[in-house]
């Protein structure tokens, strides 16, 4: 029940001819529905919350980019530039003379209630970097996996509903994807198309070619059972054309898994991304990304400032934390023979 | 009435090419379909009606494949094979292409309605959305007009509160029900031939007797002709015109419906008539046939139904009958695949019965009602393994 009022919701973005208000209204009913099986669930409860005020403060900062003054006004003078699109931040350093460097956070000898986390070594307000970081991580995060998850889920549903030496040529090459160690290949990737000037772009690129394989074999083996299905075999005899019978019928009906898997892989992502951050082949600075700050606090700050290193660390432990919770309980909601 | 038929379909054979084997599951089959008629195909399961029937629309999925013979449509060319300058065997050049087929033929002018109701509709979508892309898809009309004919087709089929009931999803439907939304989408793209592949089998009785009834009233106005598969003798009786009996991929009779029961002419569609449950006799008196089908495979050399078969003699294991014209009713042959007829004049009258001896030589015309039958079957499964290799196919 569950299962098919998730994949209800799901299909709507691949075939927006086909949804009416009544089917608007029925979807939403299933995804409520599955939402309250959630929360049932203490672990599931905590990570959907986590979840929901990450996404929340990441679109916070990406309204406004004085969020900052405006959460703490006065509080802090740290002048952030004008809104801007995803993945360009304020760069602008405070004014000389005004800028504090190095302030320690706020609960610390010497710390300033007008920077609740501190500054870093620049005088930059660390609470609003990690705030904006957050706007980062998310959205590096659910781009990477919907390439992941689009990629995969148009690849496995041709393989798998064509079958013979389609499916062959497909699966192979997935398998020789996935037979490369990610984070090498990822890396190969940035450095092949990023021409010396690696950029959080390429690296989300990379992140989402590399799970188009696990995404790809999970909708295969789901539309290997679905094909054989009447309703396949009825629109086939209906004179409906395959494209139209994949995107309707094959897609549809194949879908749950992945998307568990999904909401499961988009704390992932953020790890991977941080990671590659981290190593310099992701965010540059200054934008503000966790790995990227990360970086920078652990290579020249470790020991005169170890703050500098806890915050984005904490921010990424939290972060997938509450991803992993929330996919959990996800999958556990929608698996029908888990009943609580 | 003998006017160029609506279907015909010459020699077909399909056969599926599988790792132990080629599977030959339609082996040479010639019926026709006149426009108006319901058209029987029938036999036990493993026959090869749906893959014959599925093979009419050109849907036999891989590792299966239209080998043979000759099917045509109101003049069109839905499949046939002609011998290229190379001596090799090629598709014809007026046989329809994949997108001719799809575009033109399936679903506008023949359509299928499927066994199973419970797994023919997409459990996501809403019953009237489905009914709405096959109605869109097969006549051309915009969205709005498409729905307005879904819910005239829904009401037409006998679903109550058609308007509420469009919204519904499949699951909120009972089998009856959804077996008419089936009927329903075949018969809202205005189809002139209907495959109902065992379209009543999944259903109880009572439920089946409306659907035939339904389905007979809307042959009646639509004037739509069918091919209805099934193995239900019950069901032939009630609503076909003309019956083609078939086993192991072949047809062994074909008649117009009274004159199959009446006149029955080949030993297998005896047996399947003695197997039909009747209130008036208990479960000891039903002859159920002996056996199971063989594997189409392997088929037994000579006549295939004979190691099952109650007339069976030594010359059953050597001669292959073709289907052969032994009575004329209303116009149409009555044909039967069977050697004891006198039109085969192969010598079955001087040959040795097999095993079951004289008993089953006085069984001819009322199939095994001996007792001994039963025991017998090991040694006539025997008989036909042994002789397989010697003879002529």
């Amino acid at each position: 029940m569950a299962t098919t009022e998730s994949q209800l919701e799901e299909q709507e973005p691949g075939a927006p001819e086909a949804t009416t208000d009544d089917e608007d209204v029925e979807a939403r009913v299933g995804w409520r529905y599955t939402l309250a099986k959630v929360k049932r669930d203490a672990t599931a409860r905590i990570g959907f919350y986590i979840v929901a005020i990450v996404l929340v403060i990441a679109a916070f900062a990406a309204v406004d980019s004085n969020l900052s003054r405006l959460t703490f006004g006065a509080l802090s003078d740290y002048r952030a530039a004008q809104a801007l699109p995803f993945f360009e931040h304020p760069t602008a350093l405070p004014e000389s003379g005004e800028a504090q460097r190095n302030v320690p956070p706020a609960f610390v000898d010497g710390g300033t209630l007008s920077h609740p986390l501190g500054t870093d070594p620049q005088g930059r307000d660390y609470f609003t970097r990690i705030v904006y970081g957050s706007q980062v991580s998310v959205s590096v995060g659910l781009v990477a996996t919907a390439i992941g998850l689009i990629g995969g889920t148009i690849v496995g549903a041709i393989s798998g509903y064509y079958g013979g030496w389609v499916d062959d040529v497909l699966m192979r090459a997935v398998e020789t994807l996935y037979a490369i160690p990610p984070l090498v290949l990822i890396i190969v990737f940035i450095v092949f198309v990023s021409d010396g000037s690696p950029d959080i772009r390429y690296a989300v690129i990379g992140v989402g070619i590399t799970f188009i394989p696990v995404f790809a074999r999970i909708i295969r083996s789901r539309v290997l059972s679905v094909r054989e299905m009447d309703y396949i075999e009825a629109a086939r005899a209906a004179g409906v054309k395959d494209r139209n019978i994949i995107r309707r019928h094959v897609i549809p009906n194949s879908f749950a898994p992945v998307l568990v898997y999904a909401t499961l892989q988009i704390g992932v992502t953020i790890l991977i991304v941080a990671g590659l951050s981290f190593l310099g082949y992701g965010a540059q600075p200054p934008t503000p990304d966790w790995g990227e700050m990360l970086r920078i606090a652990h290579g020249r700050y470790m020991h005169s400032n170890i703050w500098l290193s806890i915050w984005p660390g904490l921010a990424i432990l939290v972060t997938i934390m509450g991803f992993n919770l929330f996919g959990d309980g996800l999958q556990d909601a929608l698996d029908p023979r888990i009943k609580n | 009435m003998s006017s160029e038929p609506l279907l015909r379909v010459e020699n077909l054979k399909t056969q599926f090419f599988t790792e132990s084997g080629t599977v030959r599951a339609v082996d040479g089959i010639s019926f026709d379909v006149h426009e108006g008629e319901i058209v029987g195909l029938v036999g036990e399961s493993g026959a090869g009606k749906s893959v014959a029937s599925m093979s009419l629309l050109r849907l036999v999925d891989d590792p299966g494949e239209i080998v043979g013979g000759e099917i045509s449509y109101r003049g069109e060319t839905i499949f046939g094979l002609e011998e290229g300058p190379d001596g090799e065997l090629r598709e014809r050049e007026e046989m329809l292409s994949e997108s001719e087929m799809r575009e033109r033929i399936r679903g506008r002018e023949i359509a299928v309605i499927f066994q199973d109701p419970m797994e023919t509709l997409n459990p996501v979508f809403t019953v009237g959305g489905q009914l709405r892309e096959f109605i869109e898809l097969n006549r051309d009309l915009p969205s709005d007009e498409a729905k307005a004919q879904a819910i005239d087709m829904l009401r037409e089929v006998g679903i109550p509160d058609p308007k509420e009931r469009y919204e519904e999803y499949p699951h909120q439907f009972s089998g009856g029900m959804r077996q008419r939304v089936l009927i329903a989408m075949a018969l809202a793209c205005e189809p002139n031939l209907i495959i109902a592949d065992e379209p009543t089998t999944a259903l109880d009785v009572t439920v089946e007797g409306q659907i035939l009834d339904l389905v007979d009233d809307l042959q009646d106005r639509y004037d739509t002709s069918f091919i209805w598969v099934t193995h239900d003798m019950g069901v032939v009786a009630e609503i076909c015109d003309r019956v083609n009996v078939m086993y192991l991929g072949e047809i062994v009779e074909q008649a117009p419906v009274d004159e199959l029961f009446y006149e029955t002419n080949h030993p297998y569609t005896n047996a399947l008539l003695d197997s039909m449950p009747r209130p008036d006799r208990t479960v000891e008196e039903l002859d159920p046939i002996e056996g199971v089908m063989p594997e189409a495979i392997n088929p037994p050399s000579g006549c295939r139904f004979h190691p099952r078969c109650p007339d069976a003699r030594e010359v059953c294991t050597r001669v292959h009958p073709e289907p052969l014209e032994v009575d004329r009713a209303d116009g149409y042959p009555h044909r039967a695949a069977c050697v004891k007829h006198d039109v085969f004049d192969v010598g079955y009258d001087e040959s040795v019965p097999l095993e079951a001896g004289d008993e089953a030589e006085t069984g001819v015309g009322e199939t095994g009602t001996e007792a001994n039958v039963d025991s017998d079957s090991p040694l006539e499964e025997d008989q036909a393994s042994t002789d397989g290799g010697e003879s002529e196919r």
